[in-house]
């Protein structure tokens, strides 16, 4: 049994009762408590001193470039690396000391693909489920509700090499979902999707949020992040620079409108020909006329603004200047708070 | 606080029987190719046990009063058990290790890596013996041995695989990649199957090479071995036996450590 339609965008609808979710919670602890987490090694300090508490239901994300500390946030979280300081409860349980048992409360998407290459998508399920010491018949009772959960039903019996990627992280997110967790951590689920996978992961995320499963996820997407969240952090070099909901975090940390300003500009004669052009030089003449933050990045200007008309009105009176007027937006926080200069 | 942490990495083993899941992971991946498997496993041990036999066996009439097929055998189930149990925690371990990060999956699950480690030792030694009995079987049917203490062997198959499992985790655990375990084989396990008694008996060996003999494992797994194939009760058993044991729990134990300081860091 082959199916065509598996890689469509939409998938059998049979999810409706996600039976996936968490079962009845004790939910007096929180999901996970983090106070003065700090990773050191040698003289590195990858995480250098975080405090991050998850309520039961919520999605939070930690939003950061590569090398920020989500990575190594997370694998302190479940007990897999020691912390150099800080103290961290999962499921209510102090971790690393009872992380075993506290992982049995929890589901996991790694950032990189492990699904056993040598079993078809029913025997992972299968397998993963018995790490958690649950018995043949309670899991092959839930492997067709995880199939229909990640759109794989004829992938049944198919091997791990013929899915694709998007399949592959669907399988990896049922295959978390296999002892119902309480809460759910995913580690960049959707870098390396084309969007319809993507837009497909968020959806089946956004039903497990709906249905009560907490979750902590990281990025590096902004929409991602916008979607999903009911509140973020934003994490550089192992520090937590912001946290709230995405609509708080741009209220508190940038001007609410934007404009990007570009193209050609031949300027008010103020300047010799051919020093600097365009918007650039646009900006250094006129730019802080009207907006108290700008950043020039290559042939862009960006102006933060509380009031865009006034620049609008100026900018409609220059010609050969292109300029875009948007609402800001979490990258823009984001590139605030970290920087434009590369992370590789 | 260096050594605090190298002391902890050193901590001892804590096992719990979520082992078993991991080793049941195993098993079912071998049961899909179990028939190749078997077969493989089987074909080199054979090809060395007739062809030195018979070969070697025309000019050699008989190594204590036994033909030389008859001496070989014993060797043979010994080094090929610890050559299915080598092989199984390099090269397929490391795969689960390193390449596939199938142990990465397992911990997040509430499984820790001593579990893991553990299993994946177990699993070897199991692996072996289901070999081992395969090489018995065919031994046996050629009437090559005397039948009367031959199911000792199968515990004594089980202890030289989690003897060999354990040393070869070792390497595992330090290996930069696959091409490091050609070292272990060319400058341990080789040398040894030629000084252990596997092909020829250690005595006529010198006196200095006798000695290093008697430190490795694969001399005391062929001690045993040989005796009960040829119908006797061995010497020294707890001497031998403890020897398998303590390569086996140390190995284990050095193993264990260097994997935490690998994955766990």
């Amino acid at each position: 049994m082959t199916g065509a339609r598996v890689g469509s965008v939409h998938p059998p609808a049979a999810v409706g009762r996600l039976s996936v979710a968490p079962a009845a919670r004790s939910a007096l602890a929180l999901p996970l408590e983090i106070r003065g987490l700090r990773k050191r090694y040698g003289d590195t300090e990858v995480v250098a001193g975080i405090d991050l508490t998850l309520r039961a239901g919520e999605c939070f994300t930690l939003l950061g470039p590569n090398g920020a500390g989500k990575t190594t946030t997370l694998r302190c979280a479940l007990g897999l690396t020691a912390p150099s300081a800080g103290e961290i409860r999962l499921a209510g349980l102090p971790v690393p000391e009872r992380a075993r048992e506290a992982r049995a409360r929890v589901g996991v998407v790694p950032q990189q693909d492990n699904l056993d290459p040598d079993f078809t998508c029913a025997e992972n399920l299968l397998v993963y489920g018995r790490y958690f010491g649950l018995d043949d018949a309670t899991i092959n009772a839930r492997i067709p509700e995880l199939l229909a959960f990640a759109g794989l039903e004829s992938k049944r019996d198919a091997r791990i090499q013929s899915l694709s990627g998007g399949m592959k992280r669907r399988l990896t997110l049922a295959r978390a979902l296999v002892n119902r967790p309480e809460l759910l951590i995913l580690d960049e689920p959707t870098t390396g999707l084309d969007p319809q996978a993507r837009h497909l992961i968020w959806e089946r995320l956004k039903q497990l949020i709906r249905a009560g499963t907490t979750v902590l996820l990281t990025t590096h997407f902004m929409d991602e992040a916008e979607r999903l969240a009911d509140r973020l952090a934003i994490l550089d070099a192992g520090r937590m620079l912001t946290e709230g909901s995405p609509r708080e975090v741009i209220a508190a940390q940038i001007e609410p409108q934007v404009v990007e300003v570009y193209g050609d500009w031949n300027g008010s004669g103020e300047r010799a020909e051919g020093t600097i052009s365009g918007a650039q030089a646009w900006a250094e003449t006129h730019a802080g006329a009207f907006s108290r933050r700008f950043e020039v990045s290559g042939e862009t200007a960006f102006c933060y603004l509380e009031d865009a008309a006034p620049l609008l009105a100026h900018l409609a009176q220059q010609p050969g200047l292109r300029y875009l007027r948007r609402p800001a937006n979490l990258e823009d926080v984001f590139l605030k708070l970290t920087g434009r200069e590369l992370r590789d | 606080m260096q050594t605090t942490l190298v002391r902890s990495r050193f901590r001892p083993p804590q096992v719990s029987r979520r082992f078993i899941p991991v080793w049941r992971r195993n098993f079912l991946v071998w049961r899909k190719l179990a028939l190749p498997s078997v077969l493989g496993n089987l074909a080199d041990p054979m090809i060395y046990l007739f062809g030195l036999g018979f070969g070697i066996g025309m000019l050699v009439p008989e190594i204590g009063g036994v033909s030389y097929i008859s001496f070989l055998a014993a060797g043979m189930v010994c080094s090929s058990t610890m050559n299915s149990a080598s092989f199984e925690v390099l090269y397929s371990a490391f795969s689960r290790m390193h390449v596939q990060k199938t142990w990465d999956a397992i911990m997040n699950a509430p499984v820790d890596l001593d579990d893991i480690v553990f299993a994946e030792l177990v699993w070897a030694a199991s692996k072996a013996l289901l070999s081992g009995v395969a090489i018995l079987l065919v031994i046996a049917a050629f009437s090559l041995v005397d039948t009367r203490y031959v199911l000792w062997l199968l515990p004594l198959i089980f202890i030289i695989g989690v003897s060999f499992g354990a040393l070869g985790l070792v390497m595992t655990a330090l290996a930069p990649s696959y091409d490091f375990f050609m070292y272990y084989f060319t400058l341990f396990i080789t040398p040894m199957t030629l000084v252990s008694g596997v092909f020829f008996p250690a005595e006529q060996l010198p006196a200095a090479v006798q000695f290093v003999a008697s430190l490795l494992p694969l001399t005391h797994a062929v001690e045993l071995a040989r005796p009960l194939l040829l119908g006797k009760a061995p010497d020294d058993i707890v001497l031998h036996l403890g020897v398998l044991v303590a390569y086996g729990a140390a190995g284990f134990w050095i193993a264990l450590g260097l994997t935490r300081r690998r994955l766990l860091g």
